[in-house]
């Protein structure tokens, strides 16, 4: 086995790579897993209560106190499909963006494939989504909602990967950003915030009057994810160009997040 | 033989900034928050063209000063930073230790930890399974297996990050001065595990450590690192004479400049002189000299005893020699001060560098005071036996030993 180590040049995916060091995948994600829920006596039942709570507050405030329709689904329904979702976006992204800080004194003494630190950190979310999702489950039967297995087996798997991708785009754009530019440890909690009113996660797109925020809202990636997950249980017609947009959001920004990573993570450690 | 590393013209520039602010002023300051600082900035060099190959099972020694460059070597080595320009060619897998138990988390148990630090350094699962009992064995801490990591002490966290270590089966091991830490027993066992990895098993090995003595028992040869650029290599022990020989500072002798408060005895005066009391700190090798030495009683006490130690420029302990001051009767005579002479035969040390640390104490009771470089020896050949011997370690001692042949 011979390699060279030089001078940064050119751009590559080191996708090989990245499959030798596939156990580190596995390892971090693990790590960041049991730590989350160490020395707390509900352990991996937050990762359910924490939405279930969510959900309810939702429910009385948007649902109850101020008729926010929802889709021909019960309100709890509705707010917590968008939930699950978003939830796997929100912590990925906040988790994501910070890795490279805050795993600054492991780049700093070892190599391995950058992208696995970010990575783990978007798998980390999703573990938190199966959890949840066993909830979701409960409160379809609960609630007695007419669902079309077709539909779901085809809508479902697409709005998860679409989530991943922007999910893994935004993170690790911001991963490489924070370790420049500290600013961003305050800018993402913000942008968070932000992206929940842009997202119909707690009201419907359709009771957007304006057709121009209807566009503003199908900039965010997240809102082709939340709407495709929803169409397994909806029968309303997709706004095609509207989704569009939003899936080409997804792309573009995983592939700039991507790319702008790749780029700069030869200099991480001397950064961080 | 193909060397297994070739590092051809490596260099690495940082670029340092400074700020133009020939003064501070209030108006300026808040005028710069709406303009941009001015910065000037200039490259700085790390590395500059820095060469050198190792052959497969070579270990070597990077030496030099604080900041000549050696982390940086090894981080480059280590893919952690890419170089400026130049490039490396490695012909094996290249594990780096540049701290031990990268990674560890201290929420997680021991046994959780062993496998997370052992994959983070590149180990693979299978191989972590296959050497764990050996690993927990090794470490000394198979009761606290599942226990979390912060309720280890620090010496048991270590004894745990160095056991996992010890078990890559990388055919390059980078190794930057990670054990300097830990108690003297355990630092035996990890240098007794290091000459094992490289003397038995053939591996190669890169090590920086600031112990020459360390160095110079582990590596075959090194090279020495100043301001970014190889300026000596070759044998260990030559490369650290020579580094040696250039940072030699002359420590004449020993002077107290203030009154210590709280110590009952203390050394006040130290210096070496020859045959004649002429001070000095070079000798020949076939000249006697002597170390006066003076300390002053505050409160008499019994059963004190005057030592020194001569050390080689390794750190190692050559002898010792010592006085009971029991026989002064120190005790009855009150506050005073007493001079010592230690007289030095001649022909003992070899041509070196040595250096002598000296302390009063009560044997296996307390020190009472120490000084640990008291001033520097240097014995200067003038034509020994050993002269043409030049470049090869004869340790440290002349011994007239009596040869006889018997019948044949």
């Amino acid at each position: 086995m011979e390699y060279e180590i030089r001078p940064k040049e050119k751009l590559n995916l080191g996708l090989a790579e990245l499959w030798e060091y596939r156990e580190l995948f596995y390892f971090f994600t693990w790590r960041d897993i049991k730590v989350k829920y160490k020395q707390t006596v509900l352990g991996f039942a937050w990762a359910v209560l924490q939405p279930f709570f969510m959900m309810l507050v939702f429910s009385v405030f948007f649902g109850q106190a101020l008729n926010v329709p929802s889709e021909n689904l019960p309100y709890p329904v509705f707010v917590f499909s968008g939930l699950l979702l978003w939830n796997i976006f929100s912590s990925g992204i906040t988790a994501a963006g910070n890795s490279m800080v805050s795993n600054a004194n492991i780049i700093k003494k070892i190599y391995f494939p950058r992208l696995i630190i970010p990575i783990s950190s978007v798998l980390v979310s999703l573990f938190d989504f199966l959890m949840a999702s066993i909830i979701f489950i409960g409160m379809l039967l609960y609630f007695q909602i007419n669902i079309h297995p077709l539909k779901i087996f085809f809508y479902i798997p697409i709005s998860l990967f679409v989530t991943c991708i922007s999910t893994f785009g935004l993170g690790t754009l911001l991963a490489a950003l924070n370790i420049k530019y500290r600013d961003f440890r305050y800018i993402i909690p913000f942008m968070v915030q932000i992206l929940l009113f842009m997202t119909p996660v707690i009201y419907p797109v359709s009771i957007l009057t304006h057709e121009w925020l209807k566009y503003l809202v199908a900039l965010n990636p997240m809102y082709s994810a939340v709407t495709l997950f929803r169409a397994g249980f909806i029968e309303n017609p997709l706004q095609i160009n509207l989704l569009l947009i939003s899936l080409c959001s997804a792309i573009l920004l995983f592939v700039v997040g991507l790319y702008y990573f790749r780029k700069t993570e030869a200099y991480f450690a001397d950064l961080a | 033989m193909k060397p297994i590393l070739e590092i051809i013209d490596i260099s690495k520039t940082f670029r340092i900034q400074h700020e133009q602010k020939p003064y501070l002023s209030i108006r300026d300051s808040i005028s710069n928050v709406f303009k941009p600082l001015k910065k000037s900035s200039e490259d700085f060099f790390a590395l500059k063209d820095v060469t050198f190959d190792v052959l497969p099972g070579e270990s070597v020694g990077i030496i030099g000063k604080n900041g000549a460059g050696k982390s940086t070597l090894l981080k480059i080595l280590s893919k952690i930073t890419p170089p400026t320009s130049g490039k490396i060619i490695s012909r094996g897998r290249i594990a780096s230790l540049l701290e031990v138990g990268t990674g560890f988390h201290p929420e997680l148990s021991g046994r959780e930890n062993i496998f997370l630090n052992g994959s983070i350094l590149g180990m693979k699962r299978v191989e972590i399974q296959k050497n764990f009992d050996a690993i927990v064995d090794f470490s000394g801490v198979e009761k606290f297996l599942d226990t979390p990591l912060k309720h280890y002490s620090s010496g048991m966290q270590l004894r745990l990050a160095f056991a996992v270590a010890a078990f890559l089966e990388n055919e390059i091991l980078i190794i930057d001065e990670v054990l300097a830490v830990g108690d003297a027993e355990f630092q035996k066992k990890c240098m007794g595990k290091m000459e094992d990895v490289s003397k038995n098993q053939g591996r190669t090995i890169l090590f920086v450590s600031h112990q020459m003595g360390m160095v110079n028992m582990l590596c075959n040869n090194a090279i020495l690192l100043e301001k970014g650029k190889i300026s000596f290599s070759g044998k260990s022990f030559e490369v650290i004479n020579h580094y040696n020989d250039i940072n030699f500072k002359e420590n004449a002798g020993y002077e107290l400049t203030k009154e210590p408060t709280g110590k009952d005895i203390y050394i006040t005066r130290a210096y070496l002189t020859d045959s004649k009391g002429k001070a000095s700190s070079n000798y020949a090798f076939n000249e006697e000299f002597k170390l006066n030495l003076s300390f002053k009683v505050k409160n008499p006490l019994k059963n004190v005893v005057l030592g020194i130690i001569v050390k080689d420029n390794f750190g190692r302990r050559i002898f010792t020699s010592q006085t009971d001051l029991n026989n002064l009767n120190i005790s009855e005579k009150g506050e005073k001060e007493y001079k010592f002479t230690v007289r030095f035969p001649h022909t003992l040390l070899t041509p070196n560098h040595y250096s002598i640390f000296c302390a009063l104490h009560i044997p296996n009771i307390r020190v009472i005071d120490e000084i640990n470089d008291l001033c520097s020896l240097n014995i200067i050949d003038t034509g020994s036996i050993f002269s043409m011997y030049e470049g090869v370690d004869f340790g440290c001692v002349f011994a007239n030993c009596e040869w006889n042949l018997l019948e044949e």
